[in-house]
C-alpha cells in the first residue's frame, strides 16, 4: 500500500490556544483513520490545516509525497483532497445536481467559459454521483432547502467528483438520525474502498468510529495521546481516562 | 524651510474640520453599522444654519459662538430625527438600503438648502477676536489656523473623555462589540442609537459651522466633503476616530502640499492636477497595505451568510419568452407610436438599462457590491469623447474605444476591489469612481475639465432620432442578452458559487478572486458600451457622467427591480430613468421629490420591489 498522507509535528496556536500540539498523522491508501477527541480537541483545526485553509505554525503536511504547506485549498484540492465541513457548505442558490455539476466544472476546468450552460455540463455524469450517495430523486430540489443529512450527503459528492486519493470528512453524520447515520458511513466505506481513497474522518458517535475505522488516532487539547486499532485505542488507560470515560455522558 | 513649516500649519488646521465630519461619520458606522452618505449635507447644514444664526444674533463673540452652538445642536437634532423616523425601520434590512435612504437625505437637504438660503454662495463671518495673523517663529499664520490647529486634538479629547470615562459612552462601546449583551442589560438600545446619531449629526454640522471664517457655505460642498470624509475614515479605518485624526491630517497635509506647489510638475503633470487624485491614490495604497485602515479592526468576514439565500436563477419560461417577445414588437414600433422627444427619452432608458444590467450582474450575480460604477459608464464615455476629440475618429471606430477603455479601468479598479470585501469594498469602489472624476475634472488639457468635450455626433446614417434609437437599442438589446446568458453560463455559476460560498468555492478548486476580478472586467466593459451611447445621444461627455449620483442612480435601478433577477434592470432601469426625466421636466425641485422616494420605497419595501411583489404574490397564495 502506498502512503497518501503524512503529517509530521504539525502546530497551531490562535493567540493564547495551543489548538493542535506537535501532530504526526498518517494514512494508506484505501485506509479510514478516525481522529477522534472531546470538543475543542483540535480536530476541525487539524482538517483545516491540512487542506490548506489555514497555515501551520509549525510542522510539514506531505500529500503523496509533496509538501503541500503553503498552498491555497484550492491548489490542495487540484491535488487530489476532496472535504466535507462540520458546517455542511454548498451553493444555496443551486440545485443539488448543479452543485456537483460546479465539482465537475471546476476539475474539468470549465469554470472560465462564457458561452454555454453550466445546467447542461456533466448533467449525466452528476445525476451518476448523485445516484451513488443516494440523493437522485432530490437532484432538482435547491441545497438551500435539503435537509441536514442531505446535505451531508450532497457534500460527499461533491468531494467525490473529481476522484480524490484523499477525502477529509469533518463530522460527516452530525445531526443524523442513527439509522441515517449507519448508511452514510457504510455507503462511504463501500466506496473508499473501492476506490482506494484513504479517508481521514472525525466523528463524535463511537459507533461509527469503533465499525468503520481501520484505526483511530485521538487528539486531547491539541495533542496525539493514542494512535492505533481500535481495539488497541479502546483498551489505552489514557484514552479511557480523558475521553472514552466520559464519552457515555457526552453522547 | 519657513515655506514648508508654513504649509505644514496650514495642512493642519485644514485637517481639523475634516476630522470634525469623519469622527462623527466613523462614530455612527461603529455603532449602527450604517454608511451615512448624508453625513455632508449634515456638514453642509451646519454652515448654513451657522451663517443665518450668526447674523441673527450680530457677530460679537456670544453671538457668532452662540451660533456655532445652537447650529451645531440643530444639526445633531436633524439627525436624530431622521433616525427615529426613517433609519428605525431598516436597521434589518440589506445595508445598501441603509444607503440609500441616506442617499435620499442627501438629495432632499440639496433641495431644501436651495429653497431656504437660495443659490448664492454664503460668504462665512469672521470669528471675533481670532482674525488677522500673529507671528511664530518668524512666520505669519492666520489666528484662526491656531485654533484650528488647537480645536481637533481637544474634540479628540473630549470625545476619548465620553467614550471611556462615561456611562453612556461605556454602553456606546459595548454595544459596538455586542449589541446583545446591550439589550440583555436592559438598555434600550433604540435610543442608544440615536444618541449616538445626534452625537455624529452635532460633530458633522460643528464641522460645517466650524470652517465658515475660513470658507463660505455653498451648494456643493455636501457632495464634495462627503468623498474626502469617506477616504479618511476609509483610511482611518471604519468605527476608529483616533484613526480618522490620523487620517485627516495625512490627507490634509498631502492635499495642501500639492495646492500650494501648483506649479510643480510630475511627468508633465501639474501638483494641482493631482490633488484630489491624490487623496484616493493614498486611501487604495493604504487599502492594499492594511485592508482595514490604519488603526481599524479587522471585519471577520464569515461564511455564514445572514437571512434566506439567494434564489435560483430558471432559465427563461414561456410566459417571459412571449412578454420578451412583446417587449420587442413594441420597441421595434416605438418610432411610430410616439414623438421623437420620447423617443429620445427612450433611448436614454434603454442605455440605462444596459448599464443597470451590467451592475446587476456584478451584485446580483457575482455578490460584489459597488458604489462607484459610474466609473466604467463615465470611462466609456470619455472613450468616445477622447477617441473624437484628438483622434478625430469615426463614431462606428469610437464606439469600440468605449468598452475598451472602461474595461481597462475596471481591470485596473478591480485589481485593487477584490481584494477586499464588504464596506471597505464598497467604499473602495467610490474611491475609484471618485479617482476617475477628478483625472476627468482637473486634467483639464485631456478631458476638457468641468466643461467635457462636445460636439460629439453620430453620423449621417445614424443622426436621425429615430435612427440613432435604433441603433443604441440594438446594441443595448444585445447586451442585455449577452448578460443574462453569460447569468447561465459556467462563468457565471462560479460566480454565484463564489458568492453562495467563498468557502465551499475555494474547497473545489475555485479561485474566487480571479474570477470577481474578471466579472468586473466584464461588468465595466457593458457599463461602458452604455457610457459610450450615451455620449452620442447627448452630443457631449462631462464629469457627470463619473459622478457619485450616477453611481447612486445605477443602484437604485437595480433596487428598484431587485438585485436578484435578471429582469429587473429592465423594469428598474427603465422606470427610474423615464420618472427621473419627467420630474427634471416638471420641477426645479426634482432632487428632493426623487431623494423622497427613495426614502419611501426604502422604508416601505425593505426586500426591494421585487421582494415586495414576491411576498405579495405568496399571500394571493398563487404558485407562479
Ligand atoms: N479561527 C479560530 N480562531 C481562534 N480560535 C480557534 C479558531 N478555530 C478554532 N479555535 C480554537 O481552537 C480549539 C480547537 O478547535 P477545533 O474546532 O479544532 O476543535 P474540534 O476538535 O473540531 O471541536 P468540535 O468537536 O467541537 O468540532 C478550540 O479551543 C477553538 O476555540
Ligand atoms: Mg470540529
Amino acid at each position: 500500500m502506498s502512503r497518501v498522507l503524512e503529517v509530521r509535528g504539525l502546530a497551531k496556536a490562535f493567540g493564547g490556544v495551543r489548538a493542535v500540539r506537535g501532530v504526526d498523522l498518517d494514512l494508506q491508501a484505501g485506509e479510514m483513520l478516525a481522529l477522534i477527541g472531546p470538543n475543542g480537541a483540535g480536530k476541525s483545526t487539524c482538517f483545516n490545516l491540512i487542506n490548506g485553509q489555514l497555515q501551520p505554525d509549525n510542522g510539514s503536511v506531505r500529500f503523496l509525497g509533496r509538501d503541500v504547506v503553503g498552498l491555497p485549498p484550492r491548489r490542495i484540492w487540484r491535488l487530489g483532497v476532496g472535504r466535507t465541513f462540520q458546517v455542511a457548505a454548498t451553493f444555496a442558490s443551486m440545485s443539488a445536481r448543479e452543485n456537483v455539476q460546479m465539482a465537475f466544472l471546476s476539475h474539468h476546468r470549465r469554470l472560465r467559459r462564457l458561452v454555454g450552460y453550466a445546467g447542461d455540463a456533466y448533467k449525466q455524469e452528476a445525476c451518476d454521483l448523485l445516484e451513488r450517495v443516494e440523493m437522485r430523486a432530490l437532484a432538482d430540489r435547491a441545497a438551500g432547502v435539503l435537509a441536514y443529512g442531505d446535505v451531508k450527503r450532497l457534500e460527499l459528492a461533491m468531494a467525490l467528483a473529481h476522484g480524490p486519493r484523499l477525502l477529509l470528512m469533518d463530522e460527516p453524520t452530525a445531526g443524523m438520525a442513527p439509522q441515517e447515520r449507519r448508511s452514510l458511513m457504510t455507503l462511504t466505506s463501500e466506496i473508499v474502498r473501492k476506490e482506494g481513497i484513504a479517508v481521514l474522518f472525525t466523528e463524535h458517535d463511537m459507533d461509527a468510529v469503533f465499525s468503520h475505522a481501520d484505526r483511530i488516532a485521538v487528539l486531547d487539547r491539541g495533542e496525539k495521546i493514542a494512535d492505533g486499532r481500535p481495539e488497541e485505542v479502546r483498551r489505552d488507560s489514557r484514552v479511557q481516562a480523558s475521553y472514552l470515560g466520559s464519552f457515555g455522558a457526552q453522547s | 524651510m519657513d515655506l514648508l513649516l508654513q504649509q505644514l500649519l496650514t495642512g493642519v488646521a485644514s485637517a481639523s474640520g475634516l476630522f470634525l465630519v469623519a469622527s462623527g461619520l466613523t462614530i455612527i458606522f461603529g455603532v449602527t453599522r450604517i454608511v451615512n452618505f448624508a453625513h455632508g449635507s449634515l456638514y453642509m447644514l451646519g454652515a448654513y444654519l451657522a451663517v443665518s444664526l450668526i447674523d441673527l444674533f450680530g457677530g460679537g463673540h456670544l453671538g457668532f459662538w452662540g451660533g456655532v452652538i445652537l447650529a451645531m445642536l440643530a444639526v445633531g437634532l436633524i439627525g436624530a430625527l431622521f433616525e427615529i423616523t426613517v433609519l428605525r425601520r431598516i436597521y434589518q434590512a440589506p445595508e445598501l438600503f441603509q444607503l440609500l435612504a441616506t442617499f435620499g437625505l442627501v438629495l432632499v437637504v440639496q433641495d431644501v438648502t436651495l429653497l431656504i438660503w437660495g443659490p448664492q454662495d454664503l460668504l462665512g463671518p469672521r470669528a471675533p477676536g481670532l482674525t488677522g495673523a500673529t507671528q511664530i517663529f518668524g512666520l505669519r499664520v492666520p489666528v484662526y489656523d491656531l485654533f484650528l490647529i488647537a480645536f481637533a486634538p481637544l474634540v479628540l479629547l473630549v470625545l476619548w473623555l465620553l467614550f471611556n470615562r462615561t456611562r453612556w459612552g461605556i454602553l456606546i462601546r459595548a454595544a459596538t462589540q455586542d449589541q446583545q449583551m446591550v439589550t440583555a442589560l436592559g438598555v434600550n438600545q433604540k435610543w442608544l442609537f440615536t444618541g449616538v446619531f445626534f452625537l455624529g449629526a452635532a460633530l458633522a454640522g460643528l464641522g460645517g459651522a466650524i470652517q465658515l471664517p475660513k470658507g463660505d457655505a455653498n451648494l456643493h460642498m455636501d457632495l464634495q466633503l462627503i468623498a474626502a470624509v469617506f477616504v479618511v475614515v476609509v483610511v482611518g479605518g471604519m468605527g476608529s476616530i483616533l484613526g480618522a485624526y490620523l487620517a485627516a491630517l495625512l490627507i490634509s497635509l498631502i492635499r495642501v502640499l500639492l495646492i500650494t506647489n501648483a506649479q510643480l510638475t510630475f511627468g508633465g503633470i501639474a501638483a494641482w492636477q493631482m490633488e484630489l487624485v491624490s487623496m484616493f491614490l493614498v486611501m487604495a495604497l493604504v487599502l492594499i497595505a492594511r485592508p482595514w485602515g490604519l488603526l481599524g479592526r479587522r471585519e471577520v468576514a464569515s461564511d455564514q451568510r445572514s437571512g434566506t439565500p439567494e434564489p435560483r436563477l430558471r432559465p427563461a419560461d414561456a410566459t417571459l419568452r412571449i412578454a420578451g417577445g412583446l417587449l420587442l414588437v413594441v420597441l421595434l414600433g416605438l418610432p411610430w407610436i410616439v414623438g421623437s422627444y420620447f423617443l429620445s427619452v427612450a433611448t436614454e432608458a434603454l442605455i440605462f438599462v444596459l448599464f443597470a444590467a451590467s451592475l446587476q450582474f456584478l451584485m446580483g450575480v457575482g455578490g460584489i457590491i459597488s458604489f462607484g460604477h459610474a466609473a466604467y459608464f463615465g470611462l466609456g464615455a470619455y472613450g468616445v469623447g477622447l477617441a473624437v476629440r484628438h483622434w478625430g475618429m469615426s463614431m462606428e471606430v469610437a464606439l469600440l474605444a468605449a468598452p475598451l477603455l472602461a474595461g481597462v479601468g475596471a481591470l485596473v479598479f478591480g485589481w485593487f476591489c477584490v481584494r477586499l470585501s464588504g464596506v471597505y469594498l464598497a467604499m473602495l469602489t467610490l474611491a475609484f469612481a471618485q479617482i476617475a472624476w477628478s483625472i476627468a475634472f482637473q486634467w483639464i488639457d485631456l478631458t476638457g475639465g468641468d466643461n467635457g468635450i462636445i460636439g460629439i455626433w453620430p453620423p449621417d446614417w445614424a443622426s436621425s432620432v429615430t435612427n440613432f434609437y435604433y441603433l443604441a437599442g440594438a446594441i443595448c438589446v444585445i447586451g442585455l442578452l449577452c448578460l443574462r446568458h453569460l447569468a447561465f453560463s459556467p462563468f457565471g455559476y462560479t460566480l454565484r458559487a463564489g458568492r453562495d460560498s467563498p468557502l465551499r468555492a475555494d474547497a473545489l478548486g475555485i479561485d474566487v478572486r480571479q474570477h470577481r476580478w474578471f466579472a468586473f472586467v466584464l461588468a465595466g466593459v457593458f457599463a461602458g458600451i452604455a457610457g459610450g451611447l450615451f455620449a452620442y445621444l447627448k452630443g457631449s461627455v462631462s464629469p457627470e457622467t463619473l459622478s457619485i449620483s450616477l453611481s447612486i442612480d445605477a443602484l437604485v435601478m437595480v433596487l428598484l427591480g431587485g438585485v436578484q433577477t435578471l429582469t429587473g434592470p429592465i423594469f428598474g432601469g427603465a422606470l427610474y430613468s423615464v420618472l427621473k426625466n419627467e420630474l427634471i421636466s416638471l420641477t426645479n425641485y426634482w432632487r428632493s421629490i426623487l431623494g423622497l422616494i427613495i426614502v419611501l420605497l426604502v422604508v416601505l419595501f425593505p426586500q426591494g420591489l421585487a421582494g415586495a411583489a414576491e411576498s405579495l404574490r405568496g399571500r394571493l397564495g398563487t404558485s407562479r
